[in-house]
């Protein structure tokens, strides 16, 4: 292992990882809203958008990130919709989160049993305060686990946004060996990057499951 | 529609390239799953075993693949095992190594998960007959699990075919190269292809995986 | 007993897909009543409770409670349900928030009364049940029959005119069957507007002002002494339901 290598090639690295975060958390966030908006309209059967959504989830979940990306950087601007890297890379991780985080969010919803729902109505309460005091919050609770899940695998999918030559850690890996072929080095980096920017989500995604289900309510 | 690649799809054998190319990717799949299920049937039952050192193994090599990128793993296989051992490993074993890897621990952990929901009266009552450990297996605890874990691994069939879109990454020409070679070839006859050739790459994808996610949908329902 | 009319059911018409539940149902409660529903499984008790409280929509008929009609998707539908209250048969008690905080989130949030006042009124209920010092545990750490007590007592905090009990034993151990049927007995006592239905007979027997035998979504037999029906039923398929409780 070359030790100087490394020490020259952690500045890069940083950086890319800094991008790649970047990029990453706000997919993150973009899939979080729009989960909660398709979750909530399957929930409240909306006429017309509800097909509109159930077409979304299918295509998306059933179709690879980086041809999601390559039809968006390289096919959307031949019809006039051009955008940067960048936001292709959000835009990309977000519809494709949005649709893993809207199954996590509905089958959390599902979850929650119908009795609740009756209860709540039987104490006098309207559907909205129903939907606000009794179901959110457990379907809430439910969705944790599988929203860290989503989490961790959106983190991971982020590996694929080299191909659309966004300086990410992949990239970044990918360049230095073609340019100085310290693979070993350049390997090792690319590694050690993603454990900083993976382990903690996934310690924390195991210690919030076990909580969950140990503290769970319920019977 | 010229404008956008459509007719490119039917110029040559465009459209035959980019079914081979599929083809190259489903190849790639299938041998995968095939081999993780096979070996996910044996660390998923290793990992319900009690012992210490088996467990903490494990839990490395399942950690390992849920935070690794698969596009890290293949990068290390397909640069890094030449440099590091000499060996020359095709772009394709490459792939299938990685893949195995990672669908292995996948599966193993829907085995151990099938295995463990099997309730405790079950085994007791089985020995209770006089029932040996294999027998009590091969009887009683696998044909229970087998109806819970083919939706599961008719899942993880769908999530591999999505993965193997990687491989171009590492040189291998699937349908997503082969659809950027056709327009890069036809690159001043029809520069707006990317579009038609990409969203034809696109729904090939969804054709392929769709059904199969239904049809595991369908039986999880129905065997639940 | 005062004689004032509070529900009333006129030509209960109920079916799912094909399957009828409830044919030309009539009944009228008065004030202070206590009627218990008995028949077999599935002959329409359940489904008539949950019509009663606008949470399944009859094919026709009407259903009057004080004087307003209760239709499943009315605006003033929660308005009425407030006075109705419900305990079902499985533990409906809302698993994320502590037993005082189920008893006062709908008088807090619904009728907005003083979150002070309702705490008072919810630790007095407690104490009446005997479960004053659970108001801080989650449903979770309760057994099923004190969880049904609180459920009772969630029902009662709102102050409803009359009480619905839809087989509230059914799900519980034996042993705990009793804690839950005295606390009823004593709301009985004390002159609550009470529709049971339950398969408890010796329950059933004492605390009722008026037994219906329902068969088939229909009104089979009907007694104002429950004695009278229990022991000599006059019916043909009474008898034959009640046989099925005798042990020889």
């Amino acid at each position: 292992m070359d030790w100087t290598a490394i020490k020259e090639y952690l500045p890069l690295y940083r950086e890319a990882l800094l991008l790649t975060m970047k990029i990453g958390w706000i997919g993150i966030l973009l899939a979080f809203l729009l989960g909660l908006l398709c979750a909530a309209i399957l929930h409240f059967h909306t006429p017309i958008l509800r097909g509109i959504v159930k077409i979304y989830i299918e295509l998306f979940r059933n179709t690879p990130l980086l041809v999601q990306l390559f039809f968006i950087y390289f096919g959307l601007p031949k019809i006039g919709v051009r955008i940067t890297a960048q936001t292709c890379g959000i835009l990309g991780l977000g519809l494709l989160g949005g649709a893993y985080m809207a199954e996590t969010f509905r089958s959390g919803l599902e979850s929650v049993e119908k009795i609740q729902t009756e209860s709540a109505l039987s104490l006098g309460m309207s559907p909205l305060q129903t939907f606000r005091y009794v179901i959110q919050p457990q379907a809430v609770a439910l969705s944790v686990p599988g929203f860290m899940a989503n989490v961790i695998f959106l983190l991971k999918e982020t590996s694929v946004f080299s191909a659309i030559s966004l300086m990410d850690l992949m990239f970044t890996a990918k360049d230095l060996i073609g340019l100085y072929y310290k693979t070993t080095e350049c390997l090792f980096l690319l590694v050690i990057f993603y454990l900083i920017m993976l382990l903690p989500v996934s310690l924390l995604g195991s210690v919030v499951e076990r909580r969950m289900r140990h503290a769970g309510f319920g019977d | 529609m010229q404008d956008l690649g459509i007719d490119l799809l039917f110029k040559g054998s465009n459209f035959l390239r980019l079914l081979n190319g599929l083809w190259v990717a489903l190849r790639i799949s299938l041998i995968s799953v095939v081999i993780s299920i096979g070996l996910g049937l044996l660390v998923g039952a290793l990992m319900t075993l009690q012992n210490k050192v088996l467990k903490v193994i494990m839990r490395i090599y399942l950690e390992i693949v849920r935070i690794m990128p698969q596009m890290v793993l293949l990068f290390i296989v397909f640069f890094g095992s030449t440099r590091v051992f000499g060996w020359n490993i095709s772009a394709e074993i490459s792939s299938i190594i990685v893949f195995t890897f990672w669908g292995t621990a996948e599966m193993g952990d829907l085995v151990r998960g099938a295995l463990i929901s099997i309730p405790r009266h079950q085994y007791e009552s089985a020995q209770a007959l006089g029932l040996s450990t294999v027998q009590t297996y091969v009887h009683i605890i696998i044909p229970q699990t087998i109806r819970r874990l083919i939706p599961l691994s008719i899942n993880l069939i769908t999530r591999m075919i999505k993965t193997t879109s990687l491989v171009m990454m590492i040189g291998i020409v699937e349908v997503l190269k082969v659809g950027q070679q056709i327009i890069e070839a036809n690159r001043r006859t029809s520069p707006n292809a990317a579009f038609g050739i990409f969203a034809t790459v696109f729904f090939l994808y969804f054709i392929v995986c769709w059904p199969i996610s239904k049809l595991a949908g369908f039986l999880e329902k129905k065997w639940s | 007993m005062d004689e004032k009319e509070l529900l009333r059911l006129e030509h209960l018409h109920k079916e799912f897909g094909g399957n009828v539940v409830l044919k030309d149902f009539d009944l009228s409660v008065k004030k202070g009543e206590v009627i218990v529903i008995i028949g077999p499984s599935g002959c329409g008790k359940s489904t008539l409770l949950r019509c009663i409280n606008g949470l399944e929509a009859v094919q026709s008929g009407k259903i009057t409670f004080e004087g307003a009609p209760v239709e499943k998707n009315s605006k003033n539908i929660s308005q009425i349900r407030q006075k109705i209250g419900m305990v079902f048969q499985s533990y409906d008690l809302f698993p994320h928030k502590t037993v005082l905080q189920n008893i006062i989130l709908a008088p807090c949030k619904v009728q907005k009364r003083k979150k002070e006042e309702v705490e008072q009124e919810a630790l007095q209920l407690l104490e009446r049940v005997g479960l004053n010092d659970k108001k801080d545990a989650f449903p979770r750490e309760l057994s099923g029959g004190q969880k049904q007590r609180v459920a009772i007592v969630r029902a009662l905090c709102m102050h409803p005119d009359i009480l619905l009990f839809d087989e509230v034993t059914a799900a519980l151990d034996p042993e705990m069957v009793r804690e839950v049927l005295d606390t009823m007995l004593e709301l009985a006592k004390q002159g609550s507007t009470m529709l049971i239905v339950t398969h408890e007979m010796s329950f059933a027997r004492a605390v009722a002002d008026r037994i219906l035998f329902l068969d088939g979504g229909e009104l089979v037999e009907e007694s104002n002494s429950p004695k009278d029906f229990f022991d000599h039923p006059k019916t043909e398929r009474a008898q034959k339901f009640l046989q099925t409780f005798e042990y020889e």
